[in-house]
Formats: C-alpha cells, structure tokens, sequence
C-alpha cells in the first residue's frame, strides 16, 4: 500500500521507457537502431523483446504490454491488426532476402544449391509457423524443377530436415555450433560479428522469397509520442543506413 | 492454535493455491472435455505423446542404472572428492536447462570435445532421439539420487551391523537389507526423475532439436502447438498435465500400498 503509489510515483517523473516487440531476425539491427535513439532522445530508453514474429503475435494477443511491434511479415502483422491492436496502418521499412549457411570446414561438402537435396545432408530450417520457415519453404519449392534442379528438389531437401527451430536466430546457432550441415537464414541473420564462422550461398533472385517487414505503433502504447519517434527514426536516413548495414534493404526513399 | 495463526495459515494456503492451483484449473476448463477427447487422438499429439513415454523412461532407466550406485557409496562412505561429487549432481538442478543442453552439444555435439572422437566412428548424437534421452537424463538425474540416497541413509545402522556379523558381504548386504528398506524412497525418486524428464524442454531443444517423430516430445509440441492454435497447445498441456499428477499421485500411495504388501507377506508366515 505504501510501495504502489512509490512506484507510480517513480514511473511518472522517470523518462519513458520504449518496449519495442521485434522480429528475431531484426535483432543486430535494432539494437544499433536503440543505440542510436537513447542518443537522440536524451533520456528515453527503449528495450526489445526479440522473437520469432509468430511468438511476439501471440504474446500481443495475450496482452503483452508493448507500444512498437515490428514483424517478419505480413501475416503476423495482419494477425495483430485484426485484433485491433494497431493504432495506425503498418509501413513497411525493410525487406530481407534468404541465404544458405553453412559451417566454415562444411562437413556436409556443400557447393551449390543442389547439394541440398543430397542425402544424408543434415539441414535445419525455422518451423513453418515461423515466417523464415515459410519463406524457406516456399522458396525450395520455387527452386524446384527450375533449370539444373530436379523436379522434386525441395521434397528431397525437406526429407534431410533435422530440426525445426522455434525462430530463425536458432537455425544460425545450429549451423554456428557445426551441428547442422546447412540452414536457410536471411541475409540479415549473417552480421559481420559472426560472418567469418559461415560460408554463403546465394540463392537466385528469381526463386528468393522476399520478406517484408511491417512496422507499427500498438494502441496499448503508453507514449504513442515516442513510438512514433522511433517509427520515424527506423524510417529516417540514419535507420535506413544501420538497416543496410545489417544486410537488410529498405524501400526505396518516401518522396 | 489461536486465531490469528489459523487466519495467516488459511491465507497462505489459500495465497499458494492461487498460485499453483488456479492456472492450471483454468488449463483443463479452457477447452470443452468433447473436443479435448476429439483432440486427443491428433496424430501429431499421439506421436509426441509416444516419443515422450519412450525418451522418459529410457531416462529413468539410465539415472537409475548409474545413480543407485553412486547414491550408495554416498550414502554409506567418505571417500575425497565426496562434496564435489554431491556439487556435480546438485548442479543440473541449478543451472538453466538451456546451459546443459549447450553443455551437451559442446561435449558430445559434432565439434564436440567427445562429439569429434564419437564421429569417427560413425556415431552422431544431435538431433536423434538418443540426444533426447541424455537431455532428459542430465536434468533428471539429481531427483532419483538425492532420494535414493536419503532412502539408503535411514537404513537403520543395527541391521547393517547384524548382517555384518552374518559375514554377509557388502553387495549382499545392499541387495537383501538395504535395498528392500529404502524401495519406497527409490522408487519416490525414480517417478520424480521419470516426470522431471516428461517435462524436459530447454535442453532438449538446444541439445536435440525439434522434430516430430524424432526428438519433438510433448513439451516442444506445446510450445510449438502454442504458436498456430492454442487450443491443440491446450489439449497437450492437459494430457501432460493428467500424466504428471498420476505420477506423483502413485508416489504417494505406492509406500502405504507397500507396506500393505509386506504385513500380508509377513502374516502369510
């Protein structure tokens, strides 16, 4: 009774600290991005919570308080705003393309995408509820039957899964540790601190799904000024860059 | 016992039953008993449910072939490295099950320290259901042998030294005096393992994977189940949940039930 109107006391002179609900695979970047806006916004603090887009949904649904949710992709973020939980229409400010990982000595002796389908190659993808587990899945499909791939590539990729992983920054520890053989991660997901433990391997544009990756403010939000803030700053010239730099592409510049 | 000793207690039981009592009521009353009945017979729940039964009880077996003699020389010798030893077995009950199963990987993983040896010869553990079992075991261990060597302990000394006197030799001594004496504990410790293994998520996850049929056991399916339609992550929760309480339940009653055993194998006699 003493100690709660204390603490409401506390949270009304403290700065306003952001919650910022975002996709796993948005985790280098964001952190930077936090960095940058604890610099602008002298005071204001934000934290994260990274996770598969699928998990962040459910926990939103659930009540989870939070006031920015940036997904992976459209269908988590559609999920959200049927529920009405946005307070505006969702912006997309990055896409992201697939790559195959695989561990520096690559036990598996991949050299191309066709190796894959080899057996015994031990593969580890994102689980199909997950959006990389669906984007990785649908771009073996495309692959599929496509000239130097046979028609059932991805069945015979798929028949080498070892392991589902609950978000896409699993699929990368597998693959970092030597467990797995390969995964399909974004491009993002290879960042430059970890870069030198991988090797990579393009998949063609025509067959590479492109996720995009919605941003909006949540209207539980407590400091809408400040989600917005942050919004602007994700979108704004120096987000764009620290986007770029962690392999992801913004869209192109708003006129 | 005055009045106001009776209210504090009455508002810690109750405060208690909120907390563990309540949320898992509101698991089992969330879907209608119908359509949990019609869930049950899901495919993927009964293939997850049968790689659970199986990796557990594997899991048991294995904790309790190498923890009942180790429980034992605990129990009844002072050796060097004795608190060391009770150190090591106490940790898998302290550490975050997300520690072990990277332990496990770093050791026994593909590029692990035993892991590069293993693969020489052929045998890799990540990602198959063996990986699963030796999760569970890790975690589960602690349970069986803290009890068992409770059990061994309470073994009144004046038997031991009788059947010293009966020239019985230590093995003997173990199987026909001790064992019979400390089953109820053993077997208390042995069902907390087998459940502590039923629930087993975060080494699994990061020593085994996730794979159904291989190493997605009812934990891992919950959690997955969780992410597309809670109501199926429901209908898991309440299998497991009904499992749980049956083990521990049995626990409760096997020792009476024991000795009911053995007062009519005495008055047979």
């Amino acid at each position: 009774m003493i100690a709660l109107p204390l603490l409401l006391a506390l949270a009304a002179v403290s700065p306003p600290v952001l919650t910022v609900f975002a996709a796993a695979s948005l985790t280098d970047a964001f952190e930077e991005l936090g960095e940058l806006y604890r610099r602008k916004h002298g005071g204001g603090d934000v934290r994260f919570n990274f996770a598969g887009s699928q998990q962040l949904a459910a926990q939103l649904e659930h009540g989870a308080g939070a006031d920015v949710f940036a997904s992976a992709d459209q269908r988590w973020m559609g999920h959200v705003q049927r529920l009405g939980l946005a307070r505006e229409r969702p912006v997309v400010f990055a896409r992201n393309r697939l790559v195959v990982v695989l561990p520096r000595p690559n036990p598996g002796r991949i050299e191309r995408l066709q190796d894959l389908a080899r057996e015994g190659v031990k593969l580890v993808l994102a689980a199909e509820a997950v959006p990389a587990g669906q984007y990785s899945r649908e771009t073996l499909g495309r692959l599929a039957g496509r000239p130097g791939f046979a028609p059932d590539y991805d069945r015979r990729v798929l028949a080498n899964l070892v392991s589902e992983e609950e978000n896409v920054k699993g699929v990368v520890a597998k693959v970092q540790l030597g467990e797995a053989d390969a995964g399909l991660v974004y491009a993002s997901d290879v960042s430059s601190e970890i870069a030198g433990r991988f090797r990579v391997l393009d998949i063609p544009e025509e067959a590479n799904v492109v996720a995009s990756y919605p941003i909006v403010a949540l209207a539980a939000s407590t400091h809408p000024e400040a989600a917005r803030a942050f919004i602007e700053l994700v979108r704004g010239p120096e987000g764009r860059s620290i986007l770029a730099k962690h392999g992801l592409v913004p869209p192109p510049a708003a006129p | 016992m005055g009045l106001p000793f009776r209210l504090l207690l009455g508002v810690a039981v109750a405060g208690l039953v909120l907390l563990l009592g309540f949320p898992l009521a509101s698991v089992v009353v969330r879907v209608p008993p119908a359509e949990l009945l019609s869930r049950m017979s899901d495919p993927a729940l009964l293939e997850a449910l049968r790689l659970s039964l199986v990796s557990s009880a594997a899991a048991t077996a294995v904790v309790v072939a190498l923890g009942l003699p180790v429980a034992y020389l605990l129990a009844t010798r002072v050796f060097p490295g004795k608190r060391l030893m009770e150190v090591l077995i106490e940790l898998p009950m302290v550490l975050p099950p997300t520690v072990a199963g990277l332990a496990l990987l770093l050791a026994f993983g593909r590029n692990g320290l035993a892991g590069r040896s293993l693969a020489l010869v052929g045998v890799s553990i990540p990602f198959s259901t063996l990986a699963v079992v030796l999760a569970q075991a890790f975690i589960a261990a602690p349970f069986f042998i803290s009890a068992a060597r409770a059990g061994l302990s309470e073994v009144d000394p004046r038997y031991l030294d009788a059947a010293a006197t009966l020239r019985a030799s230590p093995a003997r001594t173990l199987v026909r005096v001790m064992l019979p004496l400390a089953l109820p504990s053993m077997l208390a410790g042995a069902a907390m393992s087998w459940a502590r293994a039923l629930g087993e998520f975060g080494a699994t996850i990061t020593f085994a994977g996730n794979l159904p049929g291989v190493t997605q056991t009812m934990p891992l399916a919950v959690y997955v189940a969780l992410q597309r339609d809670v109501d199926a992550a429901v209908a898991m929760s309440v299998v497991l949940l009904v499992l749980a309480v049956g083990v521990l339940l049995s626990v409760r009653v096997a020792p009476s039930w024991l000795g009911w055993l053995d007062r009519a194998h005495a008055r047979r006699r």
